[in-house]
């Protein structure tokens, strides 16, 4: 230690560095994080499929929390503890096999449960056959906002050909040529029965879009040039926001749509009030 | 021909084999181009009557020199020796200069984001000023948001993180800590400097074109980074953006072949490659990582290039409709750019963070005047997050719209990827048991790096599992995990390195006392801006969004959102502590001399800062690992490399460290 600038006592910054440590990380971290629990946190659950996800996180958050205080108390401890005081020398101590490995093989059996415990939930929500009484909804997303569409009377979607997309009179560039468009009904807002599984076909006219709905634990991309369908169940009546998740142009911030749960009843009379977007204006 | 104690050859006179000397070889006769003294031979140049210069290619033993090579002159010309340099030192040092000045550059915009999600919607009047052309009456424009989190993302990790850690830290210390007088291809060296720059002009220049800079993210995701009309940053900015990069990735990847070939090649005698330190390990495996990965980025960007100017549909389908009208794309998939994009993006978050956990471990160990704990396990877990790290890029993209099955095998990778990740951590932790810890800044800084490396990588526990990833993705949560786990864990290993090698790279020390207050204010400057923004993300708030006001979920983050950013200008300004400490250390700190750490590598047996050639006269023989830190019975607490295991055996007997036949 040639010339190298005097240090400060030692012991003091040790102390010093390791409250910073212990205060600012362990105790502000988990102190904000209790804080945050009433103010900024997931919304409440509103899907069927949310229950099991939000479960999937909170484990997730208590194993990584213990590994979180766990780790930075050593840390802090360490620093405090062996900061250079008094005379002597370090410990000449650089390998402890069954230490080593015991703290390679502890957190590989941890990660393999969770891999496990996520891969069964991801099974669940994701890779399942939707139930065959699915109510089926397209929802498209464009440059800014949601539209969404339901099949109509005869059970099946038109076709849609993005030539005939017309801003005012044809927004879902309905085909008219083709039967089973014409009974298709087109919703700036998106319509789900409470209780009833829904299948939503995502669409995209133009760029990425994302398809997040916060409580249903809904997210997916809109991908133009592919129809990707995702299926889950609200649970709760009510009005919800669609955020756009993925970025898609200067107007992402405000590509807000609506989501209105209702009950059965109430969703087939609004169904019921409902004209086909290509029937003429009475 | 008899070797030289320098690794240099002579011949049977003992006269210097060395470039420029005239020599004779059975009948050839030439001037000496190149010397190779691993290989024993050497390539003249020699000057036949009627056939021009031809090279040739001799065994050093069969060389007898006529006349010695002139004396390498001590002066070069200024541009040579600090512009156009071919000295690594010099270059590394260019690069760090050049990267903190986009790092002040990136950290600017990072203000201008907390500006605008801080208080969306006022009006700012120096900003405006400042800014003409990104407000609109005083309000901040949503194009130009956008530009600025793309050209953040953009600059703060291409242009500050990688090319600091990578071109500055990379090329200063592999030469001198492998013991060799320079790159393996110094004038390639020079080259990826001097690609940096033009890289770094066009990048810069595209603010000022139309439509402004590129405003699709750091990830630049078509169809709305290959439509110009689906965007103002789609526009010319975008192609800028693509040129930049394109002509940045030549640069790191004439870069990385050096770095790996030095220190393949030109390891200096006894440095075998389970005595390389392992700053040396964590740069080798981030070479090895950037040349795999950079050229498919590469390829991307042309492609893209193409899909713009060329017509062509590499990322757009058909039917796309934007502004109107249908364009006559057809047969591309968007998804396509996104496998490749984090096929690089991904590795180059372990670019990022391998050459700084490499760095933070030899610093404890210096600091910490104690072995760095479980060497062999280091220098695995380090190779082992190289290799896995081309197997999780679509842990990016589990809501892109690929197959949901293959989303299962990205989980398990990723989620195997923590596991070296754990180990290097504990190896820390065991590092500092028993330690007798220096408190120098540096050494704050690598006790700091290892906090916020633990905190953003238990984040990415989250992310690594689809179900939660659903929720989580794209929103603030993502944009904590990475600005603690690679932006400010790489962020911290700089400034680790710079306190720690800022007297070798100039001779003297930085101050201190600043240095301490400025780890202070900054570990808890990055505390508080990037540890709420998890709730941020928790209540759904999304990434890129130009404001917070429109939505009904998020209408509560308000008093969080100012927090952060008043937070992140507290950060910022904290900076500015470095900025001064820097200059002004530069020219008037205290002198420093060749080795005040106590530190054990090769670098420190040099002057500081290191002459041209970095070892004035002889290589340094290594004869033992780098971490002989306390070493019971050794007169010093440290032992350098280059102290033979046992005292030199008889004489005349070679300074090896073999062992003796039994």
């Amino acid at each position: 230690m040639a010339n190298a600038p005097q240090q400060s006592d030692a012991r003091g910054t040790g102390l010093a560095v390791a409250l910073l440590i212990f205060g600012l990380v362990v105790v502000g971290g988990v102190g904000t994080t209790l804080y945050a629990t009433g103010r900024w946190w997931l919304p409440p659950v509103a899907s069927a499929h949310g229950a099991a996800i939000d479960r999937l996180f909170y484990s997730t958050l208590v194993v990584t929390g213990v590994v979180f205080i766990g780790v930075h108390v050593l840390l802090a401890l360490f620093v405090w503890r062996f900061a250079a005081r008094g005379p002597g020398r370090a410990i000449y101590f650089h390998d402890h096999r069954r230490l080593e490995l015991t703290y390679t093989i502890i957190p590989a059996v941890a990660l393999a449960i969770m891999v496990a415990a996520s891969g069964v939930v991801w099974a669940r929500v994701r890779l399942g056959a939707p139930p065959a009484d699915a109510l089926i909804v397209d929802v498209r997303g464009e440059q800014f906002a949601w539209l969404a569409r339901y099949p109509g009377p005869d059970g099946r979607f038109g076709r849609v050909d993005p030539r005939r997309i017309d801003a005012r009179t044809n927004p879902m560039g309905l085909d008219p040529d083709d039967p089973a468009a014409r009974d298709d009904v087109v919703s700036r807002t998106l319509h789900l029965v409470a209780g009833r599984p829904v299948r939503v076909q995502l669409r995209s006219t133009g760029v990425l879009h994302s398809f997040f709905i916060p409580e249903f634990r809904v997210k997916q991309d809109t991908v133009p040039g592919m129809t990707l369908e995702i299926w889950f169940t609200p649970t709760r009546e009510g009005q919800f926001e669609i955020a756009c998740a993925e970025l898609c142009g200067i107007g992402h911030y405000a590509m807000r749509g609506q989501v209105v749960v209702h009950s059965p009843a109430a969703f087939e009379a609004w169904l019921a009030q409902q004209r086909p977007a290509l029937s003429p204006a009475p | 021909m008899v070797e030289g104690r320098e690794h240099g050859l002579r011949d049977a006179q003992g006269r210097r084999i060395a470039p420029g000397a005239k020599v004779r070889s059975g009948e050839l006769q030439g001037t000496v181009a190149r010397v190779e003294p691993a290989y024993g031979v050497l390539t003249i140049v020699t000057e036949a009557a009627r056939a021009g210069k031809t090279e040739r290619m001799v065994r050093a033993s069969t060389v007898e020199v006529l006349e010695e090579a002139p004396p390498r002159p001590h002066h070069e010309p200024f541009i040579r020796r600090y512009i156009f340099s071919l000295d690594h030192k010099v270059i590394g040092i260019q690069y760090l200069f050049t990267s903190l000045l986009m790092a002040l550059v990136g950290g600017v915009l990072a203000m201008l984001i907390r500006l605008q999600l801080g208080w969306p919607g006022v009006r700012w009047g120096l900003a405006a000023a400042l800014f003409p052309g990104g407000f609109a009456g005083g309000q901040m424009k949503p194009d130009f948001y956008l530009a600025v989190v793309t050209m953040h993302g953009t600059i703060m990790i291409f242009f500050v993180l990688t090319t600091v850690l990578s071109g500055g830290f990379g090329n200063f210390l592999i030469p001198l800590q492998i013991g060799a007088r320079d790159m393996a291809f110094p004038w390639m060296n020079m080259m990826s400097y001097w690609l940096l720059v033009p890289a770094i002009v066009v990048l810069m220049a595209s603010f000022f074109v139309t439509g402004g800079a590129a405003g699709g993210g750091w990830t630049s995701y078509p169809p709305l980074s290959a439509i110009p009309a689906a965007a103002p940053g789609s526009g010319l900015g975008q192609t800028l953006w693509l040129i930049a990069l394109a002509i940045l990735i030549v640069a790191l990847l004439f870069g990385s072949l050096n770095y790996i070939t030095t220190i393949l090649q030109l390891r200096t005698r006894g440095m075998s490659l389970m005595r390389l330190p392992l700053t040396i390990w964590g740069l080798f495996v981030t070479a090895v990582l950037m040349l795999l990965s950079f050229p498919v980025l590469f390829a991307a960007a042309i492609m893209l290039l193409f899909d713009r100017l060329g017509g062509t549909s590499f990322f757009v389908p058909a039917g796309v409709y934007v502004g109107g009208e249908v364009l006559s794309h057809a047969g591309g998939n968007p998804l396509l750019w996104q496998h490749l994009f984090w096929f690089l993006g991904h590795p180059e978050v372990y670019v990022l963070i391998l050459p700084g956990m490499g760095m933070v471990s030899d610093i404890m160990a210096t600091h910490g005047r104690k072995p760095v704990f479980g060497y062999r396990f280091m220098v695995g877990s380090i190779v082992a997050i190289g290799v896995l790290s081309f197997l999780v890029w679509a842990h990016h993209m589990y809501t892109s719209g690929m197959n949901p099955l293959v989303a299962m095998a990205f989980m398990t990778t990723t989620l195997a990827i923590a596991v070296p990740s754990a180990v290097k951590t504990f190896n820390w932790l065991a590092t500092l048991w028993g330690a007798r810890i220096r408190f120098t800044t540096a050494m704050l800084y690598a006790i700091g790096f290892v906090s916020l490396f633990v905190t953003g990588g238990l984040t990415g526990v989250f992310l690594a599992q689809p179900p939660v990833d659903i929720y989580m993705h794209d929103t603030f949560f993502v944009v904590a995990h990475f600005h603690f786990v690679m932006a400010s864990a790489a962020l911290f290993a700089v400034f680790a390195g710079i306190y720690h090698w800022f007297p070798k790279m100039f001779g003297r020390f930085m101050n201190e006392r600043l240095g301490k207050l400025h780890f202070w204010l900054t570990f808890i400057g990055i505390y508080a801006t990037f540890f709420p923004m998890h709730f941020a993300g928790f209540a759904g708030m999304m990434r890129r969004i130009y404001s917070t006001q429109v939505y009904g979920f998020l209408q509560g983050l308000a008093p969080l959102n100012v927090f952060i950013s008043v937070a992140a200008f507290g950060l910022g300004l904290a900076q500015l502590l470095f900025v001064y400490n820097f200059l002004y250390s530069l020219r008037r700190g205290p002198v420093a001399d060749r080795n005040p750490w106590g530190a054990t590598t090769l670098e420190w047996e040099t002057s500081s800062p290191p002459p041209h050639g970095n070892f004035p006269d002889e290589l340094p023989v290594v004869h033992r690992w780098a971490y002989d830190y306390s070493l019971p019975g050794a007169p010093d607490d440290f032992v350098p490399q280059t102290v033979p295991l046992r005292p030199a055996p008889v004489a005349g007997g070679q300074d090896d460290d073999r062992e003796p036949p039994r």
